[in-house]
């Protein structure tokens, strides 16, 4: 079939793409400077639950001689103040925002995009972490003066650091995408969502570093992605990990990320099917 | 004859849809076993749409005429039939397809809300993947059709109803679409705003070649835009030709016009008398009748003038979704 329109040309498509993510990047920043107030009221509910955990433990510590399980205040305060800039980095498009792009219709304008989704998701949110971070330098500063928190890393740790918390990022957006998928079957997917979180509680580092746990839990995290979401970038920066661990780390949030891609696509191309956009 | 841009055959779309009684009990009951019902949305419908076409699809709420549109811009899989636009299956939603179409939901926004529509345009450039220079040429040409220079640096939430689609229809239209699913793009919008976006629908379809499949309930639209025409009620197609055919098949009754000699004449013997000023009468005739009233008239009085009209395209229509579903 041949239609006389004329038609724009198109650009290459791996330069294309590193434009899309430029681009979606630079709008994502821009909707997040319209709201400053917003941003730093929702940086400082952000550090409530490390602060919490920081406290608890550091007067733990302080009753037990100054270290609980060989971690000190020290360590501890500068596991939760890392644990503030991981929490934010890995803060992805879950389950509860593929609910409301379902319900709210925006989904609809979405599909009608040349573009996989996966990808605007995580170029939005890529995007925003930019904004997040600033915001978080001077609530760094506030707590450092506050907890005096031991960390001295390497460069290969600081390094080791930066991919990880991308690599978390990414680990988290596979899974958390796949579990929004389920919004697809069932109106309100966010309850699965509530019991991922749950484990990745308990699991992750999140509510407490997995050297507190039994060795069995932490046998078990080894195997799971939670870990790699949170307790591995919080270590490679203020844990003693050595090299081998440190690239392993990352050689497993690669394999997660690839796992979680292939479960997505999956889920995604079963779901698609399924979508009614009725009302919308 | 040219290939059709958009083909349609037998395709249908039935939904599942969960139902319960009201209440405390039907909702514990619900829990253990949901009863579904199957709404036959759209019903074996069939039809082709030429190059360049603009043709308007209407039918009451609840129709199908949404989920039809959405079905060829590949956001519904059809539950059977088949569907080809520009020789894509929508329901398959291939890049290249997509980037060759444009929908346009009256109702919904699609640029980002918070920033102004500029950065918006931006952001579809990339994902359309669009020359700089292209796409700047175009998006200046449709600034300038729709007027909305000094509108597109603000942020969207900012704009008013009118306004917003007016960018709306900028951003949807900056990859130059060949093939537009509009879906009630004038709904909510004043007079005014309404002709500007007929008129600039009309300017995009000559300029540029494209298909248009437009959806409204305000007649205007479609009869400034539309010659061709189909009605769609109960997910079945009941008419498909030109807008002017549909009075002759469905049209019950014609308006006679009559200036009289002698005015105030009784004139109901000849039908329902709608109109009466002076010596000017305006007589609903059923349209089997027409031609024998008119002959009377002529014959019975002194008339100066005699008009036979259509009825407006509105009661047109109301006749046609007044028809029952088949059973």
């Amino acid at each position: 079939m041949s239609v006389d329109v004329a038609r724009l040309p198109e650009a290459g498509r791996w330069r294309s793409l590193y434009d899309f993510y430029v681009t979606t990047m630079r709008t994502a920043i821009a909707s997040q400077l319209q709201y400053r107030v917003t941003n730093y009221f929702y940086m400082l509910g952000m550090i409530a639950e490390p602060v919490v955990y920081l406290v608890v433990w550091t007067t733990i510590a302080k009753d037990q001689g100054g270290a609980v399980n060989g971690i000190t205040t020290g360590e501890f305060a500068a596991y939760y103040i890392v644990w503030t800039l991981v929490r934010n980095m890995n803060i992805v498009f879950g389950a509860p925002f593929w609910e409301e792009r379902i319900r709210e219709g925006r989904l609809a304008g979405d599909l009608l995009k040349p573009m996989y989704i996966l990808h605007y998701d995580l170029a939005y949110f890529a995007g925003w972490k930019f904004v997040v971070v600033v915001l978080w330098l001077p609530i760094a500063f506030g707590l450092s003066a506050v907890f005096h928190p031991t960390l001295s890393p390497t460069p290969l740790e600081i390094v080791v650091f930066i991919f990880a918390i991308w690599g978390a990022y990414l680990v988290r957006s596979m899974f958390q995408g796949t579990i929004g998928m389920l919004n697809f079957w069932t109106t309100r997917g966010a309850a699965v969502f509530d019991l991922y979180i749950a484990t990745e509680m308990l699991l992750s580092g999140r509510l407490v570093p997995l050297q507190l746990m039994p060795g069995w839990v932490q046998t078990l995290a080894n195997f799971l992605p939670f870990k790699w979401t949170f307790g591995f970038p919080i270590e490679s920066l203020v844990g003693n990990l050595s090299t081998r661990d440190l690239l392993l780390g990352l050689c497993a949030q690669a394999l997660w990320i690839g796992i979680g891609l292939v479960l997505f696509k999956v889920a995604w191309s079963s779901a698609i099917k399924r979508f009614v956009s009725v009302g919308n | 004859m040219p290939d059709p841009v958009v083909h349609v055959a037998e395709l249908t779309k039935i939904y599942k849809v969960p139902e319960r009684e009201a209440g405390l009990r039907a909702a514990a009951k619900a829990l253990f076993k949901r009863q579904t019902r199957d709404v036959r949305a759209v019903e074996a419908i069939s039809f082709d749409i030429g190059p360049g076409e603009i043709v308007g699809f209407l039918g009451p709420n609840g129709a199908g005429k949404t989920t039809t549109l959405k079905m060829l811009a590949g956001l519904l899989y059809p539950t059977s039939g088949e569907a080809r636009v520009l020789g894509h299956i929508p329901s398959k939603r291939e890049r290249e397809y997509l980037r060759r179409m444009t929908m346009v939901m009256g109702n919904r926004n699609q640029l980002q809300w918070d920033i102004p529509a500029l950065d918006s345009f931006e952001l579809n450039r990339a994902i359309y993947r669009l020359q700089r220079d292209d796409y700047l040429a175009m998006r200046d040409e449709l600034v300038e059709l729709l007027d909305v220079g000094d509108l597109v640096r603000k942020p969207v939430r900012n704009l008013s109803l009118g306004e917003r689609m007016k960018v709306e229809i900028v951003g949807a239209l900056l990859h130059r679409p060949q093939v537009l699913f509009l879906d009630e793009p004038t709904i909510g919008l004043d007079v005014t705003m309404q002709k500007r976006i007929r008129t600039f629908i009309d300017e995009y379809n000559r300029r540029h070649g494209a298909t248009v499949l437009l959806t409204s309930h305000y007649m205007a639209d479609v009869e400034a835009l539309c010659k061709r025409v189909i009605v769609i009620h109960h997910g079945r197609i009941l008419f498909d030709g030109a807008l002017a055919a549909l009075a002759d098949e469905f049209a019950a009754y014609k308006t006679i016009g009559v200036v009289l000699e002698n005015g105030g004449a009784p004139l109901d013997a000849y039908g329902e008398v709608v109109l009466n000023e002076g010596d000017r009468v305006s007589i609903r005739v059923p349209k089997a009748e027409t031609s024998r009233v008119a002959a009377r008239l002529l014959a019975e009085h002194e008339v100066l003038d005699l008009t036979i009209e259509e009825p407006p395209i509105e009661d047109v229509i109301e006749s046609v979704f007044a028809q029952p579903a088949a059973q």
